[in-house]
C-alpha cells in the first residue's frame, strides 16, 4: 500500500481516499461531494500546465482543480 | 404550512419541479448552478396558496459559496413548524444526493423527497425500491421525471405528508457510512454496455479528445448561429421590411411632406431622396428595423445555440479544458458559464458569476464581461458597420477585445489582494431534453429580450432625434471633443453615438452609420463602443452584484482602457 495524491495517481487507475490534507472547509465541502477517506475513486483525466483532475466517485464525475487535487491523499495497491 | 421550500444538489432539477408545480417558468439546464436567483410562485392545494421557493442548489447545509449560503440562511430562517422542504433527488446518483438528505432529516426538518430523473436512472441500469427508500429513511418519497410531468400530480397530492422524522444528529464519516447501507438494500443496478453517450461522456472529459470535440463543437456552432441568423435575415425579416413595410413608410413621408419636425422624428433624414433602414435614424424606421431586422435574428439563432449546450449538459466539459488558461487570469475554470451568457446579454452574465465563490474572482469576471465580452446586439452592430469592409476587420475588433479581457486579467490577477479558489465541480451526465422543452425556453428569453430590448431602442430613438433636431446635443459633443478627435481621431459627432452607446449599443451604431466614416475610424468607434461602457442595464446590475464601491473602481478601469487602447489604435496599430 502507498500512498500519493491525486495529482500523480495515473489515469484509468483506482484508489481509496486516505486523507483530504486540506483546512475544515476543504474537507467538509469534499466531504459533502461524497470524497472522504476510506471511499474508492477512478482518476478519469488529468489536464497539463497545472489543470485539473477528473475522478469517478460512485456514479458521479467531478472535476477539482490543480490544487485541491494535490491535498488529496490516496492509497494504492 | 405555509411555505414550501424546493431544495436539493445542484443540477438536480429543481428549477424544472419549481416551473411544474407553480406554472412559473424559471430557467434550467444541464449544468449546476443555473439558478442563482431565489424563485417564488404560488401552488394552489385545494382552497390553499402555499408560497413555493425555488432555492439554488447545495451539497450540504453548511454553505461554501454565496448562492448556497443564500439558500440555506433562508431556509433557516423560517419557522420549521410552518414549512415543509421538498428534497429533490437525482436518482442517477442517489448516493451523493442523500447526505443532504440525511441532513435536513437530523436537523428536524419537514421533508418530502421527490426522487427526479427517474426515465434516466433506469435508461442507465439503475433501479431503486422507492418504498424502501421511504422506510428507511422515514419520510415519504415520490418518483417523478419532471421534465414530462410524471409523478407530479403523485407529489402535489402528496406534499401535504411532509414530516420530520426523529434521527440522531450524525458526523460526517457516520452519515456517509449510513448512506452506504441506505443505498445497498435500496439500489439495485443492472450491467449495462457502454453506450455511445457514455464513450461520448468519457471522452470530453480527457485532455486530446476533449479539446478535438470542443474544437468541433465551437465551429459547428458557430456556423449554425451564422447560417440561422442569416436565414432568418434573407428569408423573413429583409423581405418583410422592404417588400411590406416600406412601401407604406414611403407613403407616410410623403404624406407628411418629406420634411419638418414629426416627419424627422418618425421617417428621419433623407438619403438622395428616399429613406434608409440604416442610417434614417427615425423612429418608424431604423429603430425597428435595427431591433428587429439585424438584432433579433441572432438573438433567437445565438439562444437556440446555447440552450442547446445548456441542456445537453456540454458546458461543465468546456469549463475543465478552459481551468488553467483561466487561472491566468484570476479565475477558475467555471467562469466560462457567465462569460457565455454575457455573450448573450451581459446582465444575466454579470449574475450568473454568482457561481464564483469569491469577491475578487466576482470582480474580475464582471469587469472582464462588461469590457471584453461583446453581447449580440452589439456583436449585430460589429457586423454591420464593419461587414462591408470584409472579415478583416471584424476578426480584427475581436482579436482586440480578446486580447484587452487577456491583458487585464494578468494584471487585475496581480494587482488585487486576495485569492482565487480552485475549480470544483460536478460534470453531469449528456442529456437530451425534448424539443419543446429547449422551445419554451427559447421562447422565454427571446420574449425578455424583445421585452427590454424593443422600448428602449424606440424611445432612445426618439430622445435622440429630439436632441439632433434641437440642437441640444452641441454642449456634450464640444466638451468631449478633443479627447474623441484628439485621442481616437473620431469626428465630434461620434461623441453622441458613445454617449447613447450607454443606453443601449444598438442604438449607437444609426448614428455611426450616417457620419460617412472611414473604415479605420469605424473600427476605432466600434471598439471603443464595446470597451467604454456597458449599456445602463449592466450598470445597474454590476451596482447590485458589486456595491458602489466597486462599481466606481470597474468604471475607472473602463475609462482607463479606453483612453489607452482608443489612442493607440488611432496613433499606432491603424496609422
Amino acid at each position: 500500500m502507498r500512498k500519493i495524491s491525486l495529482v500523480q495517481l495515473r489515469e484509468n487507475q483506482k484508489a481509496k481516499v486516505w486523507e483530504i490534507s486540506g483546512g475544515r472547509i476543504l474537507q467538509h465541502k469534499m466531504m459533502s461531494m461524497g470524497i472522504y477517506p476510506g471511499r474508492k475513486i477512478t482518476k478519469l483525466s488529468h489536464f497539463a500546465i497545472r489543470g485539473p483532475v477528473v475522478v469517478k466517485v460512485g456514479r458521479g464525475v467531478l472535476a477539482l482543480g490543480y490544487g485541491i487535487a494535490a491535498k488529496i491523499i490516496v492509497e494504492i495497491e | 404550512m405555509d411555505k414550501i421550500f424546493l431544495l436539493g444538489n445542484p443540477n438536480v432539477g429543481k428549477s424544472v419541479v419549481f416551473s411544474r408545480l407553480t406554472g412559473i417558468h424559471a430557467i434550467s439546464s444541464n449544468y449546476p448552478g443555473t439558478t442563482v436567483e431565489i424563485y417564488k410562485g404560488y401552488l394552489k392545494i385545494g382552497e390553499e396558496k402555499i408560497e413555493v421557493i425555488d432555492l439554488p442548489g447545495t451539497y450540504s447545509l453548511e454553505s461554501t459559496s454565496k448562492a448556497e449560503e443564500v439558500a440555506v440562511s433562508l431556509l433557516k430562517e423560517y419557522p420549521k413548524d410552518k414549512s415543509a422542504v421538498i428534497n429533490i433527488l437525482d436518482a442517477t446518483n442517489l448516493e451523493r444526493n442523500l447526505f443532504l438528505t440525511l441532513q435536513l432529516i437530523e436537523e428536524g426538518f419537514s421533508v418530502i423527497v421527490c426522487l427526479n430523473m427517474c426515465d434516466d436512472a433506469a435508461h442507465r441500469g439503475v433501479h431503486i425500491d422507492v418504498e424502501r427508500l421511504g422506510e428507511l429513511l422515514g419520510v415519504p418519497v415520490v418518483s417523478t421525471c419532471a421534465i414530462t410531468g410524471v409523478g407530479i400530480k403523485l407529489l402535489i397530492e402528496r406534499i401535504k405528508e411532509a414530516h420530520s422524522s426523529p434521527k440522531n444528529k450524525l458526523t460526517h464519516e457516520e452519515r456517509w457510512q449510513e448512506i452506504g447501507k441506505v443505498i445497498e438494500t435500496v439500489q439495485h443496478l443492472t450491467h449495462r454496455h457502454h453506450t455511445l453517450r457514455e464513450i461520448l461522456e468519457d471522452a470530453s472529459v480527457k485532455p486530446l479528445s476533449g479539446l478535438l470535440i470542443s474544437g468541433i463543437v465551437v465551429y459547428i456552432c458557430f456556423k449554425i448561429v451564422r447560417f440561422l441568423g442569416e436565414l432568418l435575415i434573407n428569408k423573413i425579416f429583409d423581405p418583410l421590411f422592404f417588400d411590406f413595410y416600406q412601401p407604406i413608410l414611403e407613403r407616410l413621408s410623403i404624406a407628411l411632406g418629406q420634411k419638418g419636425f414629426i416627419h424627422h422624428l418618425l421617417i428621419g433624414e433623407l438619403i438622395n431622396g428616399k429613406f434608409d433602414f440604416k442610417q434614417s435614424l427615425g423612429v418608424l424606421t431604423t429603430a425597428p428595423y435595427i431591433e428587429f431586422a439585424m438584432v433579433l435574428p441572432y438573438i433567437v439563432s445565438f439562444y437556440f445555440i446555447l440552450s442547446l449546450l445548456e441542456d445537453i449538459g456540454y458546458l461543465p466539459r468546456l469549463a475543465i479544458l478552459l481551468d488553467s488558461l483561466l487561472h491566468r487570469i484570476g479565475l477558475h475554470g467555471y467562469a466560462i458559464i457567465p462569460v457565455l451568457l454575457g455573450i448573450g446579454c451581459n446582465v444575466p452574465g454579470i449574475l450568473s458569476t454568482r457561481v464564483l465563490e469569491s469577491k475578487r474572482e466576482r470582480f474580475i469576471a464582471s469587469t472582464l464581461i462588461s469590457i471584453g465580452v461583446p453581447c449580440v446586439p452589439l456583436q449585430a452592430m460589429i457586423f454591420g458597420l464593419l461587414g462591408n469592409f470584409g472579415g478583416f476587420y471584424v476578426a480584427g475588433v475581436y482579436l482586440v477585445l480578446f486580447s484587452i479581457s487577456i491583458i487585464l486579467g494578468i494584471v487585475l490577477n496581480r494587482v488585487l489582494a486576495g485569492y482565487s479558489p480552485e475549480l470544483l465541480i460536478e460534470i453531469p451526465p449528456y442529456r437530451f431534453p425534448p424539443l419543446l422543452i429547449l422551445g419554451k425556453k427559447l421562447y422565454f428569453r427571446i420574449k425578455g429580450f424583445l421585452i427590454e430590448a424593443a422600448p428602449i431602442v424606440l424611445l432612445g430613438v426618439l430622445v435622440i432625434n429630439v436632441l439632433l433636431y434641437f440642437r441640444l446635443l452641441d454642449f456634450v459633443t464640444g466638451v468631449f471633443a478633443p479627447v474623441i478627435q484628439g485621442l481616437f481621431g473620431l469626428p465630434k459627432e461620434a461623441v453622441i453615438a458613445l454617449v447613447i452607446g450607454f443606453l443601449r449599443k444598438d442604438v449607437a451604431v444609426g448614428m455611426l452609420m450616417s457620419l460617412a466614416l472611414s473604415p479605420k475610424q469605424l473600427f476605432i468607434a466600434a471598439t471603443l463602443l464595446a470597451i467604454s461602457f456597458p449599456c445602463i442595464a449592466t450598470f445597474v446590475v454590476l451596482l447590485k452584484e458589486l456595491g458602489l464601491k466597486y462599481l466606481i473602481m470597474a468604471t475607472l478601469i473602463m475609462i482607463a482602457v479606453s483612453m489607452v487602447v482608443g489612442s493607440i489604435l488611432n496613433f499606432v496599430i491603424l496609422r
